[in-house]
């Protein structure tokens, strides 16, 4: 039976986690930062057991632990306590509160409680800045809490000014050696830049010499309140819009300009990436990324004949789809099915823009979908390879698809917080691994047993 | 017994944990930090709620209702009722197996069921919802069971789950559904989960099924939920013996096992805290006694099967026993001849679960370790003192909150399998029959016992004792290891394996001995770094 729509009600199998959860993983990215979420414990708990499974690093998240008496009364007073234990035990220079669907539906009003605990605290010395994203989790995804995040930290501290040299970077949600590489990049261009979250360190970090009540690493808050006096603001991700974004904000607010483009995977966002560096810093790009380009250019003519004319399912966060689907058009795989659990309503129309004869190429795209809705377009799309994260193994296993696993959660393969996915670089280590797993889908496969490839 | 290894003063210990905390913190905190004392046991303070901005292991009512109990039976199409986020986060995160019989068994363990409640279904409520999904599982996989698990904002909207269960159950006539009101904020921690699982297992499940079971020797596992595979090598195990295992609660289970579960002559109790309520029940409406044992350690493991044998005092019965004990005996045996040169005299800490803390103590004794510290997510008073404490454990406002059912011998069924002198004679002989003597009688002196470790406390704990494992979950683990002390996960095993009984005993030794020799905490330092003292190991944890 092939459903087309998603006509059930229920969700089975999600393709998308809940919005707090992006909240959570944006705080983990601002220095000295303890994220807090305001509701049931078990919030928490869930939240950094999923986190960590993926990074394999160690993520601290307080919350007001509700009990029935918070659910009725609301839950003030408990934030309160909360906040002030926070304080005390971990010395955070700032706390980023995000709400969860128990604050969201008795509807606590987060600042009002916010301004009254630093009326009674903020006498006894300097608190912790406070940092108030609403994320409600029966709406939108864990990406949406994720710029939630990102924007209310710049609202909080962003401070307008002389223009300075120096561009803001939004990059969205994308992997610790993926940030790493974006500021090398911005380092060997010279250019002084804030790069917001920077969960580099911090959620992919080393042993301690010495024990850190909250691990070292992430975008000091004193770099945030530059971000009003930038340059630019470069942000990544097809479908977010500027009244949610935090270069949306910075525009709006300062009049600092919002450069937004797609995620930079494949040659040509790449190209348009490194275009706009070169723009910002009338500088020409470094010799090393131009090498890099060539080698990868090398790559895809060298791999052609592996991928040409295969078909792809690409599933995950829309943004991340998108920019995935752009590259396989480059390299000659088909991604018959773009499907994403989330549901901008602007997913069709941004891909379009990057692949203009998608409707001919037969590329399909659809978002609001779970993982049987994907499942039940294999039959009729018969794709080569999967293309997502560890939540398709199943779909890959009842349907021996070979699975490239990419973006989050990765909790069944090693190393998910290293792969890369940006740049020359990323699209490079991409290739690599799509060329490798189909030809080892054809080695294996094969009744006559290659031995050379 | 006092240990031959070095402790620091455990007063001073506790002192130094609760000093940062603000006075009214330390106050309450200091009641769930005590030196251990098995003559003449301390009490603990446990089961209270974490104070708020206290970073806790615990978890809440849902995980332990949906994730703990329901989750590891294989034929029931559980649906979480609230936003996407809870339905994500149990999807197959315990790691629990199961075996079907044949690949056309029903399995929906694999399965992510949600209602994915939407802004609107917050306004105007989730009911119509809710019974829409119960009605496509229903017709899609036509299950013999559906249950519905309430997530936080249910409750508050109002949404009846009992009500639609009902409905939709009378109008299936051939499925059984029935929900839970597991709300997130109800209870303590997961502890009210399982209370809650407890009861709706009971009334709707128990009992509808009463084919009498096969048999000689017939038993209910309880509190065994098939981590890693534990359940299977039990399994292995009681075939080996002649022992039929009716129905488990709820490793590798399924829903007629446990529709039949009454009809088994005795319940056997591995996660006291988490299923104490189903042997309680049981005992009073079937007459069922339960009694308490321990499948993990070879030693255990033998002592639980020679006390079963004892319970059905049937001679062929013991002399199976021995025989098994004795043909496993030699691979245990060669396995841990080998390592415990390696492992004997280190050290554990154990912060885990509500019963798990417990049993792998007795892991560490069979590889010559000792246990320094430990103590319990989620437990109770009894769990760690014993159940002669129970009638002095006061009701606080959080334990109101969960229904206590009134349960009364069956009029048809009840059957008490044991007269009450054949049960005192049983108790003389040591078994604890419809008991349980808790974890610290069997912990050293001066060792600590710490209730719901806090994050903070963890971190410290690790500084002073400086311990060669640390045995937690996957959210400690690697703040843990970042000081250079490897963690063993107790919840998910590490993605290892099974840990009960005698082969179960055997993967664990190789484990432990496997992180405690392992060479990676050596290669630390690097070598331009100062090294200060004579062990690299040493120096590296935190001073």
């Amino acid at each position: 039976m092939i459903k087309e729509a998603t006509a059930k009600t229920a969700t089975q199998n999600a393709c998308r986690l809940c919005n707090p959860l992006g909240a959570c993983l944006a705080f983990r990215g601002i220095e000295k930062c303890v994220p807090f979420l305001h509701g049931s414990q078990g919030c928490a708990t869930y939240i950094r057991r999923y986190i960590i499974s993926h990074y394999k690093e160690p993520i601290d998240i307080a919350s007001s632990n509700f009990n029935e008496e918070t659910a009725v009364f609301g839950g003030s007073h408990n934030l309160k306590i909360g906040l002030k234990n926070v304080t005390t035990q971990y010395k955070p220079e700032v706390i980023g509160i995000a709400t969860t669907c128990l604050s969201e539906t008795i509807g606590e009003d987060v600042p009002m409680i916010l301004r009254e605990y630093k009326a009674a605290y903020g006498s006894e010395g300097p608190l912790p800045q406070m940092i108030f994203a609403s994320t409600p989790s029966y709406q939108g995804s864990h990406i949406d809490g994720f710029h939630a995040a990102v924007r209310a930290a710049v609202k909080t501290v962003a401070e307008g000014g002389a223009e300075k040299h120096l561009v803001n970077i939004f990059p969205g949600m994308i992997s610790p050696a993926d940030i790493r590489y974006l500021k090398e990049i911005l380092a060997d261009f010279g250019l002084p830049f804030v790069l917001l979250p920077d969960y580099s360190q911090t959620l992919d970090g080393g042993p301690w010499g010495e024990y850190h009540r909250i691990p070292p690493g992430g975008t000091p808050m004193s770099a945030i309140a530059c971000t009003g006096s930038a340059a630019a603001s470069i942000e990544f991700g097809s479908t977010l819009e500027s009244p949610k974004s935090a270069a949306g904000y910075l525009e709006e607010r300062f009049g600092v300009p919002r450069l937004d483009m797609a995620m930079p995977v494949g040659i040509r966002e790449s190209d348009h990436f490194f275009e706009l560096l070169e723009k910002l810093t009338e500088k020409p790009t470094p010799e090393k990324y131009r090498d890099e380009r060539r080698r990868l250019v090398d790559a895809y003519a060298d791999g052609h004949k592996y991928v040409f004319g295969k078909k792809a399912i690409v599933y995950g966060e829309e943004d991340l789809v998108i920019s995935i689907a752009s590259f396989l058009n480059e390299i000659g795989i088909v991604p018959v099915l773009c499907a994403s659990g989330g549901k901008s309503g602007l997913m069709r129309k941004r891909l379009l823009e990057l692949v203009p004869d998608m409707e001919e190429k037969g590329i399909k795209v659809r978002d609001g979908v779970d993982f049987v809705d994907i499942e039940n377009e294999t039959d009729t799309l018969q794709p080569d390879l999967l293309i997502g994260n560890s939540k398709g193994f199943t779909m890959s296993k009842k349907s021996s698809l070979p699975l490239v696993r990419i973006g989050f959660p990765i909790h069944d393969r090693f190393g998910g917080q290293r792969l890369l996915h940006l740049g020359y670089r990323g699209t490079q280590e991409l290739f690599d691994r799509i060329v490798n797993t189909i030809i080892e889908q054809r080695q294996n496969a094969s009744p006559i047993g290659y031995t050379y490839m | 017994m006092e240990a031959n290894i070095h402790f620091p003063d455990p007063s001073k210990v506790r002192e130094e944990l609760i000093q940062k905390y603000p006075a009214k913190v330390a106050k309450k905190r200091a009641k769930s930090i005590i030196v251990n004392d098995p003559e003449t046991i301390p009490e603990v303070q446990a089961n209270v709620r974490t104070v708020p901005g206290i970073i806790t292991q615990r978890g809440c009512s849902y995980a332990g209702c949906k994730g703990v109990v329901l989750g590891p039976t294989r034929d029931i199409v559980n649906i979480v009722h609230g936003p996407i986020g809870c339905s994500f986060y149990a999807w197959l995160t315990r790691r629990n197996q199961t075996r079907t019989e044949s690949l056309m068994d029903e399995n929906y363990i694999p399965y992510c069921f949600s209602t994915d409640m939407q802004e609107e279904n917050i306004i105007f409520g989730g009911e119509k919802k809710l019974k829409l999904a119960i009605q496509e599982a229903y017709d899609l996989f036509h299950p013999k069971s559906i249950a519905i698990f309430s997530t936080c904002p249910v409750g508050l909207i109002g949404d009846d789950v009992h009500a639609a269960s009902k409905e939709m159950r009378e109008k299936f006539g051939d499925c059984n559904v029935f929900g839970f009101s597991c709300e997130g904020y109800r209870g303590v921690s997961q502890s009210a989960g399982h209370h809650i699982a407890n009861n709706g297992v009971f009334k709707h499940m128990v009992g509808r099924n009463n084919t009498p079971s096969v048999g000689k020797f017939k038993l209910n596992l309880l509190g065994e939920y098939n981590i890693g595979g534990d359940a299977f090598e039990i399994e292995r195990i009681f075939d080996k013996v002649g022992i039929t295992l009716v129905s488990s609660f709820s490793g590798n289970s399924t829903v007629s096992q446990i529709e039949n579960a009454h009809t088994a002559d005795l319940n056997v109790i591995l996660c006291h805290r988490s299923i104490n309520y189903m042997g309680d029940m049981m005992e009073t409406k079937y007459g069922i006694p339960w009694m308490k044992v321990n499948f993990v350690g070879a030693e255990s493991t033998a002592k639980s099967l020679r006390k079963i044998a004892e319970y059905f005092g049937d001679e062929e019965l013991k002399a199976k026993v021995e025989e098994v004990i004795a043909e496993e005996a030699p691979k245990v045996k060669a396995v841990i001849d080998e390592i415990l040169p390696r492992t004997t005299g280190k050290t554990a800490m154990l912060f885990v679960g509500g019963s798990r803390a417990h049993h792998y103590q007795d892991l560490f004794t069979e590889l010559g370790m000792t246990t320094v510290a430990a103590g319990y997510e989620f437990a109770h008073r009894d769990d760690y003192e014993g159940r002669h404490v129970l009638p002095g454990i006061k009701i606080d406002a959080d334990s109101k909150n969960i229904e206590e059912l009134k349960v009364v011998p069956d009029p048809e069924l009840y059957n008490p399998r044991k007269t009450e002198a054949e049960l005192e004679a049983l108790k003389e002989k040591g078994l604890e029959i419809n008991g349980y003597d808790g974890m610290m009688k069997q912990m050293t002196k001066k060792s600590l016992v710490v209730d719901d470790l806090s994050h903070y406390e963890s971190e410290k704990l690790i500084e002073i004792y400086k311990p060669d494992i640390f045995c937690a979950g996957i959210k400690e683990k690697y703040v843990v290891q970042k000081m250079g002390v490897p963690l063993k996960q107790l919840h998910s095993y590490d993605y290892g394996g099974p840990y009960t009984g005698f082969e179960g005993a055997v993967n664990f030794y190789r484990d432990i001995d496997r992180m405690v020799n392992n060479p990676v905490w050596k290669l630390i330092k690097a070598p331009w770094e100062k090294v200060e003292a004579d062990s690299l190991e040493a120096c590296y944890v935190t001073q």
